[in-house]
């Protein structure tokens, strides 16, 4: 029996640390490549505000799958900022009240810190010569992507190209989606996720062309070596925005607003964009765009504003059921 | 006679359906065991011993280590309670309750996690009066403990039903008869009687608690270094393209269900041998 009360003591005691858990700390929840970045953020972010107000500030990380992560926040994760890799899963909050309607007027930059471009990742020496979207759509290039309905690195190449099919002479949106419905043809799978996509190109050696963030062919080097692959980078292509936000009810609740709000902001400073920068995102300012050139090919990129009017809109005509997707797939 | 029958089956019939057996025990555990390790050290010992020595992976195997502690008490309480219950005694209701003990048997893992966040999620059934008392339930150690308890629950009843019931009530109402106590009839009849059984039962729900995925990914919230569990952090690691880091995690994970399975082989054995000499002794009881 003793041995009862001891584990209920220490179940309660579990309860009461997690409670007591509420002092200066912060949850910062994100999607699930971003751990690099925010390991070498915070660091940074704890030294800035150390020497700004002499507090000591603990940074919690939550990764996962972006929409799952977002769902989570929803049903209670209290985090007090979202980094995410998709606008659509920090619209969800905003329908849920979390986070404000207008945030991504909250920050500059349509509230994304850094950006990265989808790309063309092709075997080494590029045996199908593969250089631009239309390439795509040819008989015999077996192309890999995960699934373009649900999940952003998906809608990212599938809107990648319809707008560069939309940008050729005499384009117009039936050409583009008879375009992308050609290059679906040539998905022999949908991958379940980025990372599905990457072990099926790479591991299972399935495919001439995998589609994916310039920032992942870095990770795809550092597990399988710079040598067996090279990237291509298209004539035109998406500039992908990582949108940051404040999660208000939570902030308010914990009283954590202003830290938050510094810690987002500090992404915009020198030193959060070099950080960026290291871990081959593209920053947004033009002086370390040019100190990193090398590392960031100068390409034609467009963005989801410009051509679709917005991620939500992007997403209703093309994503959501009975969309320009599901009209390629059912045709096909 | 039919044993006699199944050992004179043609020689070349035992030994094919033997050597069926060991290629696909061969092929479907022994190969991917050994391709953990083998990925576990692909950059050698120090990448391997460095992966394990990171503290989130070091509070990831705490974690998932805690939470199994932390089940087992209530499943050894639960678990007794439910057979004792369905074993020993007859009530309206009883195969009901049995159906229910095995509902987390039938009941999809992630399916049982999102119960817990129906229940204690801020939108869930008592999320309001969680949220205004301070509560963390979900999304903190807690709900872990509750969706691990709730896959592990049926393993301690399954195992001691059948047992108990084999037993039969004798012994107790011999107990109660000469003059003892329910607690004293439970310590000292009960108990002994079945604390193999129990033992066993507690070992296969503590090798299901550590290696968790499907509920408690879903109540984890995913915090690193602070409601990862072993798994998860596997998961993590392999999508962050950390190979070496997942296949180590995933090695300690290994290495814990290899060490229940001597725990386990040691409790059958133990089992085994208590059978022999109590069926040795019982002979001359019985015929009198």
């Amino acid at each position: 029996m003793s041995r009862f009360n001891q584990f209920l003591s220490g179940l309660l005691l579990a309860t009461a640390a997690t409670l007591a858990q509420a002092e200066v700390s912060l949850l910062n929840v994100s999607y699930d490549v971003a751990r690099d970045v925010y390991k070498d953020y915070n660091p940074l972010f704890q030294k800035f505000w150390k020497a700004k107000t002499g507090e000591e500030v603990t940074l919690k990380q939550s990764h996962g799958g972006s929409t799952k992560q977002v769902r989570a926040v929803a049903d209670g994760l209290e985090a007090d900022v979202v980094t995410m890799n998709q606008a659509n899963d920090v619209e969800f909050l905003a329908e849920k009240g979390l986070v404000a309607k207008d945030w991504n007027r909250k920050f500059p930059n349509n509230a994304s810190p850094y950006t990265s471009a989808m790309v063309f990742i092709v075997r080494k020496g590029n045996p199908k010569s593969i250089r631009d979207w239309g390439d795509l759509a040819k008989d015999g290039v077996q192309v890999i992507l995960p699934h373009p309905k649900n999940t952003g690195n998906g809608r990212n190449s599938y809107l990648s190209a319809w707008a560069w099919a939309l940008k050729q002479p005499g384009g117009s949106d039936q050409g583009a989606q008879a375009f992308v419905g050609r290059l679906l043809k040539n998905a022999p799978l949908f991958a379940a996720g980025g990372r599905d996509a990457t072990t099926t190109f790479m591991q299972r050696r399935i495919g001439d062309v995998l589609l994916t963030f310039e920032c992942e062919a870095e990770l795809i080097a550092r597990e399988f070596g710079k040598g067996e692959f090279e990237v291509v980078y298209p004539s035109l292509t998406l500039q992908t925005e990582f949108p940051v936000a404040l999660v208000d009810k939570v902030v308010d609740k914990k009283g954590t607003r202003k830290l938050a709000q510094a810690y987002l902001d500090y992404l915009w400073s020198p030193e959060g964009q070099e950080n960026a920068a290291r871990n081959y995102l593209r920053p947004r300012s033009a002086e370390l765009l040019k100190k990193y050139a090398a590392q960031f090919p100068a390409v034609k990129t467009f963005t989801v504003d410009d051509v679709f009017g917005g991620p939500a809109k992007a997403f209703a005509t093309h994503f959501k059921d009975g969309g320009s997707f599901d009209q390629i797939y059912v045709s096909k | 006679m039919s044993r006699r029958r199944a050992a004179q089956e043609p020689r070349w019939v035992r030994w094919s359906l033997t050597a069926i057996g060991l290629v696909f025990l061969f092929a479907f555990l022994g190969l991917p065991l050994a391709a953990v390790f083998v990925e576990a050290l692909a950059q050698g010992w120090s990448a391997y011993v460095a992966a394990l020595a990171e503290p989130e992976a070091r509070a990831a195997v705490g974690l998932s280590i805690g939470i199994a502690l932390a089940a087992l008490p209530l499943n050894i309480l639960f678990g007794v309670a439910a057979a004792w219950a369905v074993a020993k005694f007859d009530f309206r209701g009883k195969s009901l309750l049995v159906t229910l003990i095995d509902l987390p048997f039938a009941v999809s893992p992630v399916v049982a996690g999102l119960i817990f966040i129906l229940l204690f999620g801020v939108n869930g059934v008592f999320g309001a009066w969680l949220t205004a008392h301070e509560i963390k339930v979900i999304f903190a150690v807690p709900g872990m403990v509750l969706a691990t308890l709730f896959i592990t629950f049926p393993f301690v009843a399954r195992e001691l039903i059948p047992l108990m019931q084999s037993q039969g009530k004798d012994e107790e109402e011999a107990a109660i008869s000469l003059g003892a106590s329910g607690w004293q009839m439970f310590w000292r009849v009960t108990l002994p009687n079945i604390k193999w059984g129990l033992l066993y039962g507690v070992i296969l729900a503590n090798a299901r608690a550590l290696g968790e995925f499907g509920a408690v990914s879903v109540v984890s919230g995913h915090i690193r270094g602070e409601t990862n569990t072993l798994p998860l952090h596997v998961e993590i690691l392999y999508n962050e393209y950390n190979q070496v880091g997942a296949f180590a995690a995933a090695s300690v994970l290994a290495l814990l269900a290899l060490l229940t399975l001597v725990a386990k082989t040691v409790v059958e054995w133990r089992m085994q041998k208590e059978m022999a000499m109590l069926n040795a002794e019982l002979p001359p009881e019985k015929t009198a």
